[in-house]
């Protein structure tokens, strides 16, 4: 009788596989982020920020005459997702690019298969090995560690800061930082004293920021994008270890500010300039498109902007901008991203190139700091 | 034997809808939908093999994740790591005189040597067997809750070494991962051009997993797994090896997830740590017990259709709330599986608003 | 290293400590009544914190930690009414899969309501930089909160379950359920008041503890895991045992950091875990006769 039960089961999945799919007269754009598991902090505000975009150049008529259909899909930040989905979206979908995945892992494991689909990918993930070796179809928009590291470095030498500790979490990001950090010290004469990565679920880092203590460090650097961000600076003014402490461009989210309290003041941390938009001189040619997305976010979701969503918000418009530029051609289109120069984005002044397919300089970031639980440009 | 016969009818009759469904599919131009069913059938093969060791020898295993990410990973990091800088030294010498070794080129153009991923699979399966030897004989000693987070522990233990040892890519994981050459032009590769074959290759080796557990089920070993599960004091009082029939199931099992490991990792084209994660491992236990324990067919089928609907991205982000709610449901209601007729009548016993007997 | 130090160390590892204990217990309490570990536990402390937070939000601190306690209690009695109670004699298999598959709803739940971000209750007194100085040694105030709210807890507790006429029905129903069914007890109601007291001080955990750690939707299973160890090492169903296992588990973490790299700090459980289980199962405390380990 189960044999029967079987069939019937198959044949209903049968029917439900061959069901028709609807065409439309759309430019399809998929979008594998992880709204939702570990890397969700990255993944929501990416979603949202693309969601709201889509809706906002259709209302506009769309590009050429075409509405932008958007196709999110959760990745949960599991590679083996964003594998399938990326499968699933260059061949059945056959979209016109892809935009994310927001983790850096996710990201390695799709490059190639977006180079053998010729598929434009762009990635909303840090690593700098997603565009080193450069993949004819992948772009990314993050800044890139090495910048971010550099930053920090020269601040410090500017403090005249030589011995420092450095804390890390257990994710990609963590892992990325860690190495560029390392490798860079020697070049402004600065010594790590000590190195730890710590759990990205950590709770309570007391333990750690004492051994630190008992270093005699400098300064702290850590390099995180989870919110034991936050629980590093308020162990550290907790048990007395007053020293500066510089954290890494995943500070960006007024969240972990909020969540660190008063042990928030006095962070230092290189970031896109987003966050501060208001302070900007006007000037700055950054400003209005920053204060535009940081508005029209804010008015939307009702909660604060982070650089994260940035990303996805750069990756979208330099898509629009290429199409608009060269019609609707893929090929043409990955050319047009290609030499793109001088686009104005939230992650910096985009000038990409057949070498860099990331396209942002170290004057990408800006050194900022905390004043009374805002983010504020550090004064030099 | 008539009943042997009886047996391996199913198994026929699944090749057979095996192909009508590939036929079916690519008529109607929908042949991407192989990718995943793909994907499914590599999951379903551990699957059938915690379904062994849970539904019939009754030993939870809320660590089976860490078997397969152990399979997928070992393979993963033989066939990427370029030994091409130790080429000269004669133990590689004489391994390379020997065929273990594949030269290739990743698509940025750098050469690379590395294991021939046949060995390198290989070489994963037997690790695993070993390893579960070595896990099996203290944490079978365990019964019950303390079983299950023993092997709980167990399985959290693979994810932090994969998460915290640079050699498996930490967060990152491993990617580019070569094509895994079986015999002759049988390969296993996430390659479009390949869907058919490996559509074809990964079912072929489901069907084999599940005749082999079969077979087991009928045999003697069948009978003193199911002795155990009913009595494990009174099986060991008749003379039953209980404690070796349960570690043998439990490493039977470990193989099969292993093996899925390795042949999903080909596949994909790379590994990340989310496949040794706590919450997979419970996803596995979930499927097997939404099948029904004690039946192959059930979790074969749950295991395919729940894993195919989840990597299509249908449950969006409910994926986990899904499974949640799904094993909560069969559980109270059916903890025999749903695929039976004792449920449905209950569930229309609820409708009609026939109370359950309290206990 | 200095004894300055070595005093930090033990802070750090005490706060940890009696949380861990706490959800022990919260552990031994269903155990004792029922012989059901809930996996599901360490979602009672995330609730309580959860939605303390949310009350806050309108309500000054001390009703919003009681409205959460209370909402978080509300929570375990319907876990064990709708789900628990009406199964007759299930198996253990099908009930930590039943546990397993709750404490999976409640998470996803919590992460559709509150969203993946961290939150947290104001510190109770001071903020988060203000710390005590205890000859070198410095303490956040709330850490004695934490330490002391959770030892009033445990200490009530034992007394409610010695002194009180519930409290001795409660022992009765873990001692021997049909026993204490033939006396009139409704052991039915007990199990369902296992259930409440074991979400509430969870819940109270919770939200004495979220100023230091924070509490997200995901905080649970990690609790779980840590709280069920020391149920294990201090013998299941102890809780003397669970309090002395709590303290241990938390200062060996603290301490680990200063040989282990700090990755390797949430092994430590595991490895504690699995030694207990495969050498010594009945645990530090508990005895081999099944009777004194149900004792509370």
């Amino acid at each position: 009788m189960r044999v029967f039960r079987v069939i019937l089961l198959s044949i209903l999945v049968l029917a439900f596989l061959v069901s028709p799919a609807l065409a439309g007269d759309t430019i399809k754009v998929g979008a594998i982020l992880a709204v939702t598991g570990p890397a969700s902090f990255l993944g929501s505000p990416e979603a949202k920020t693309l969601q709201m975009l889509a809706e906002e150049v259709n209302a506009k008529g769309g590009i050429h005459g075409k509405k932008i259909e958007l196709i999110i899909k959760d990745s949960g930040a599991n590679p083996e997702k964003a594998i399938s989905f990326a499968k699933q979206l260059i061949e059945e979908e056959k979209v016109f690019a892809i935009i994310g995945p927001s983790t850096s892992g996710e990201t390695m494991k799709i490059k190639n298969i977006a180079e053998k689909g010729r598929t434009i990918l762009l990635s909303c993930a840090a690593a700098e090995v997603i565009v080193n070796p450069v993949a004819k179809y992948v772009f990314k928009t993050p800044q890139k560690d090495s910048f971010a590291v550099r930053k920090i470095y020269e601040q410090m030498k500017k403090m005249g800061i030589k011995k420092i500790g450095v804390v890390v979490g257990n994710t990609g990001f963590g892992k990325a930082g860690k190495k560029q950090l390392e490798k860079i010290a020697p070049e402004y004469g600065i010594k790590i004293l000590i190195s730890e990565v710590y759990d990205k679920k950590a709770t309570d880092l007391t333990a750690l920021v004492t051994k630190l203590k008992a270093k005699n460090v400098e300064a702290v650097v850590n390099w995180s994008i989870v919110p034991a961000q936050s629980i590093v600076a308020k162990n550290m003014k907790q048990i007395g270890l007053n020293v500066p402490l510089f954290q890494s461009h995943g500070f960006g989210n007024i969240k972990y500010v909020k969540a660190a309290g008063a042990a928030a003041e006095g962070i230092i941390f290189p970031a896109g300039r987003l966050l501060v938009a208001d302070v900007l001189p006007d000037s700055n040619p950054q400003k209005k498109v920053l204060l535009k997305y940081k508005n029209d976010y804010e008015s939307r979701y009702k909660e604060a902007v982070s650089t994260f969503g940035g990303h996805a918000y750069d990756a979208f418009m330099i898509l629009v901008r290429a199409i608009k530029e060269a019609g609707l051609d893929k090929e043409k289109v990955r050319d047009a991203i290609e030499n793109m120069k001088g686009f104005v984005g939230t992650g910096g002044i985009f000038n990409f190139s057949p070498t860099d397919h990331n396209g942002l300089d170290m004057d990408s970031f800006a050194m900022l700091t905390v004043k009374n639980g805002k983010f504020t440009l550090l004064e030099e | 034997m008539r009943r042997n016969v009886a047996g391996y009818l199913p198994v026929g009759l699944l090749a057979i809808l095996v192909f009508i469904l590939q036929v079916v599919l690519k008529t109607s131009g929908k042949e991407y939908f192989l990718t995943q069913i793909t994907m499914s059938v590599y999951y379903s093969i551990l699957i059938v093999g915690l379904c062994i060791l849970m539904g019939y020898a009754g030993q939870i295993s809320l660590g089976h994740a860490g078997f397969f990410a152990m399979g997928g990973y070992i393979t993963a990091v033989l066939t990427t790591f370029n030994l091409l800088p130790y080429a000269d030294l004669p133990v590689m010498k004489i391994m390379d005189m020997l065929g273990m070794f594949s030269r290739w080129q990743d698509l940025y153009g750098t050469d690379i040597m590395s294991v021939r991923p046949i060995y390198a699979g290989i070489f994963a399966v037997l690790f695993t067997i070993v390893a579960a030897y070595l896990i099996g004989i203290p944490v079978l000693k365990l019964k019950g809750h303390y079983l299950a987070m023993a092997t709980l522990g167990f399985g959290i233990i693979i994810y932090r070494v994969v998460l915290g040892t640079p050699l498996f890519g930490e967060a990152d994981g491993i990617s580019d991962v070569p094509p895994f050459g079986i015999i002759g032009p049988l390969r296993v590769s996430g390659d479009m051009s390949e869907r058919v074959m490996n559509y074809y290759i990964a079912w072929g080796l489901l069907l084999i997993g599940v005749l082999f557990l079969i077979n087991l089920v009928n045999s003697r070993v069948g009978r003193a797994l199911r002795a155990i599960h009913g009595a494990e004091d009174a099986a060991n009082a008749m003379g039953v090896d209980t404690s070796g029939y349960k570690l043998r199931t439990f490493i039977l099992s470990a193989v099969y997830a292993a093996v899925a490991g390795v042949f999903l990792t080909h596949y994909n084209g790379g590994i990340g740590p989310s496949e040794a994660s706590v919450m997979k491992s419970v996803r596995y236990v979930a499927i097997v017990a939404i099948g029904g324990m004690a039946n192959i067919w059930g979790a074969l089928v749950m295991g395919l259709g729940l894993n195919f609907l989840s990597l299509r991205g249908y449950f969006g982000s409910y994926d986990d709330a899904v499974f949640g709610g799904i094993l909560i449901v069969i559980m109270l209601f059916a903890p025999e599986g749903p695929l039976r007729r004792e449920f449905f009548s209950r569930i229309m016993g609820l409708v009609r608003g026939e109370k359950e007997a309290r206990g | 290293m200095s004894l300055e130090l070595l005093l930090q160390y033990i802070v750090a590892g005490l706060t940890y400590g009696i949380i861990y204990a706490i959800v022990a217990i919260g552990f031994n309490i269903i155990y004792n009544t029922t012989g059901i570990i809930n996996f599901a536990q360490g979602e009672f402390v995330m609730l309580g914190g959860m939605i303390a937070v949310s009350f806050n939000a309108f309500l000054p601190l001390p009703l919003a930690i009681l409205g959460a306690v209370i909402i978080t209690m509300i929570t375990g009695a319907l876990m064990d009414i709708i789900f628990i109670r009406w199964l007759r004699s299930p198996s253990v298999l099908r009930m930590i899969i039943i546990t397993i598959g709750l404490s999976i709803l409640i998470r996803e739940v919590a992460l559709h309501i509150w969203g993946e971000s961290v939150r947290a209750l104001p510190y109770f007194t001071g903020n988060e930089i203000t710390s005590l100085s205890f000859g070198g040694v410095r303490v956040s105030p709330q850490v004695l909160w934490t330490v002391g709210v959770c030892s009033v807890m445990v200490a009530g507790l034992s007394l409610f379950f010695r002194y009180t006429m519930v409290g001795r029905k409660m022992r009765a129903t873990s001692d021997n359920r049909n026993a204490a069914l033939l006396c009139g007890i409704s052991t039915g109601n007990m199990v369902t008041l296992s259930f409440v007291l074991s979400a509430g001080i969870g819940a109270v955990a919770g939200c004495v503890v979220s100023p230091i750690t924070y509490t997200q939707y995901n905080i649970g299973t990690g609790l779980a895991i840590k709280g069920f160890t020391v149920a294990i090492l201090g013998g299941l169903g102890s809780s003397v045992g669970a309090v002395v296992g709590g303290l241990i588990l938390g200062i060996l973490e603290s301490f680990s950091i200063w040989v282990l790299p700090a990755a390797y700090k949430d092994a430590i459980a595991i490895a504690i875990l699995l030694l207990i289980l495969f050498l010594k199962p009945s645990g530090l405390f508990g005895k081999s006769d099944v009777m004194a380990l149900k004792e509370f």
